[in-house]
């Protein structure tokens, strides 16, 4: 692909099925599929153990990118959605997902998956996705004691990093890791909507300012504006960040530095809490349904 | 006597000569570059030039605009004054309709409602600056999803009847959602009226809240755009008045102010 036709902010797909793992031996196969407004997700479990999963672009038609979501997750196995126990749905197009026994919001999904990948301290959740930003607040079982969430303005969400991403044409893995590599804190962008930031970052990279100093005044501004809604839920420790700008350390270490509170490092993928938590609650559906519980 | 009013908006540059506080002897205009000083003086300078008239000519200016700092304090324009653009609004839209009550003023970046009391004073105004899902960009953010010229899209949004919703309010959604209806093969007609119905939603839900009392007058670049006029009228039950060049109303307004500011001298 040439080099002015390359989309920086198209980020990789990927899949994983966890080694020495046999599903022909699980009690109970348990999966959970977020649809999210950028990204998908498919996570499959066996007795409540990451087993699959997979992580790709949400497509045009949600029901489309369930079923090929859900396959990938399976590829390399002989495992087929029809052998699930039972499947939970999750995330912004939750409604779609064919195969689902029930949809959950992707708010509980989220402090459930939290819960499992980061353990019983985490009182505070921030996921960042695509289209929205959710803080959460939850107990020590991982439910949701109460929750706010910007999903009106790109502002503090993926999308808009992806924005900035092309902008100044550093691939979006990446951008976190560029917008660090300046030796002192350059003042935040002082436009909140990502238009505007977009236009105001053009001035000054013409202005003669290094890529690296304008991703560090974006990411200052977009961490700011994520501050005040983490600010406005209340935040207790433990901390943790999911979703898909979890990964972006630009974010994730200003977060820290101007919270003053460390996130737990994952020790999975902080993209699949939402899928991860839909799982989990397959499980206990499951269970319910057997009469384990 | 003439005085000089200058409008550094986000997108464009407007400039008033005014001959004794009545008569509009030149109106000018250019694209606001990088360099907002740059832009601005070049307008003026050129505006002077076709005029046939010098800098020393001119007296009092003031200045308005979301830019208007960069031209303070330095010349050649160097205005006596700044003042906000809602001052400069409700000035100027009086003097064009002394009937007027509520000035909506939507630009590229801003829009903004101004009540507008006696003798073209302001009452009361509001702002929305933070968002481009209310200004003039959200038009021109969308033509481009839809591959159309911004001039196009007001015309192209009045051949249609449909009244299809928008669901994301921000732009950077929009352009997604505009994506997705291309694909589901609704008409660009039908696709441009929502989003100029979906801008004038927003813009009169933030005039509502100052309230609407007529005598109502648009102005600002988004005036000129026909499709917006229909869903703001509609969504604010009232008669709007558009004057003859709803973008220079600003300019006019600080001119007007400049020419105030000659008689207390």
């Amino acid at each position: 692909m040439s080099e002015k036709s390359r989309e920086f902010w198209r980020w990789r797909e990927y899949r994983q099925t966890v080694p020495n793992m046999d599903w022909h031996e699980a009690k109970m196969v348990t999966a959970g599929v977020d649809i999210g407004s950028v990204g998908s997700k498919a996570v499959v479990m066996l007795d409540g153990e990451l087993y699959a999963y997979s992580v790709m672009r949400t497509g045009g038609v949600s029901e489309e990118t369930a079923i090929r979501v859900m396959n990938w997750a399976l590829e390399g196995t002989d495992l087929k959605t029809k052998n699930v126990h039972c499947l939970v749905g999750t995330g912004y197009g939750r409604v779609n997902v064919p195969f689902a026994k029930r949809t959950i919001t992707e708010i509980a999904c989220h402090a459930r998956g939290a819960h499992y990948i980061y353990g019983p301290t985490v009182r505070t959740v921030l996921d960042i996705g695509g289209q929205d930003c959710k803080a959460i607040r939850c107990d020590g079982r991982g439910k949701v004691m109460s929750f706010l969430m910007n999903d009106k303005c790109a502002a503090g969400t993926g999308r808009g990093l992806e924005v900035f991403a092309d902008l100044i044409r550093v691939p979006i893995e990446e951008v976190g890791k560029v917008s660090l590599n300046v030796e002192k804190e350059p003042p935040p962008v002082s436009n909140t909507c990502v238009i505007f930031a977009k236009a105001e970052s053009v001035a000054l990279l013409r202005q003669g300012w290094p890529k690296e100093k304008v991703a560090a005044g974006y990411h200052l501004a977009m961490v700011n504006r994520i501050i005040d809604l983490l600010m406005r839920v209340g935040i207790e420790k433990d901390f943790v960040v999911t979703g898909g700008v979890a990964k972006n350390t630009g974010i994730v270490s200003r977060l820290e530095r101007n919270l003053g509170i460390k996130p737990l490092e994952p020790k999975l993928d902080p993209i699949l809490a939402g899928a991860m938590g839909a799982a989990l609650f397959a499980k206990a559906l499951y269970e319910k349904q057997i009469g384990l519980r | 006597m003439i005085t000089a009013g200058v409008d550094v908006g986000a997108k464009y540059v407007k400039l008033v000569l005014l001959e004794d506080g009545k008569n509009v002897l030149k109106r000018a205009n250019g694209i606001v570059g990088f360099d907002l000083w740059k832009s601005t003086t070049e307008v003026f300078e050129k505006a002077l030039l076709d005029s046939g008239l010098k800098r020393g000519q001119i007296g009092q200016v003031v200045a308005t605009g979301m830019g208007r700092k960069s031209i303070q304090k330095k010349p050649p324009i160097n205005p006596e004054e700044i003042v906000p653009e809602v001052i400069a609004d409700a000035k100027g839209t009086y003097h064009l309709n002394p009937a007027v009550k509520t000035v909506i003023d939507v630009g590229a970046e801003e829009g903004r409602g101004v009540k507008v009391g006696e003798n073209g004073k302001v009452k009361d105004f509001v702002i929305n600056e933070r968002c481009a899902a209310g200004a003039g960009t959200f038009i021109e953010t969308m033509a481009r999803a839809l591959e159309v010229g911004v001039e196009d899209m007001g015309p192209l949004a009045l051949k249609s009847t449909k009244a299809i919703p928008m669901n994301a309010q921000c732009c950077v959604f929009a352009e997604s959602e505009v994506v997705t209806l291309i694909h589901s093969k609704v008409s660009k007609e039908d696709i441009a009226k929502a989003i100029h119905d979906a801008v004038a939603g927003r813009i009169a839900s933030m005039v509502l809240r100052l309230g609407v009392e007529r005598d109502v007058v648009l102005i600002g670049g988004m005036a000129r755009n026909p499709g917006f006029l229909p869903p703001l009228k509609k969504e604010l039950n009232t008669e709007i008045l558009v004057p003859e060049y709803p973008q220079f109303v600003g300019a006019l307004g600080t001119a007007l102010l400049a020419f105030e500011m000659e008689g207390k001298k």
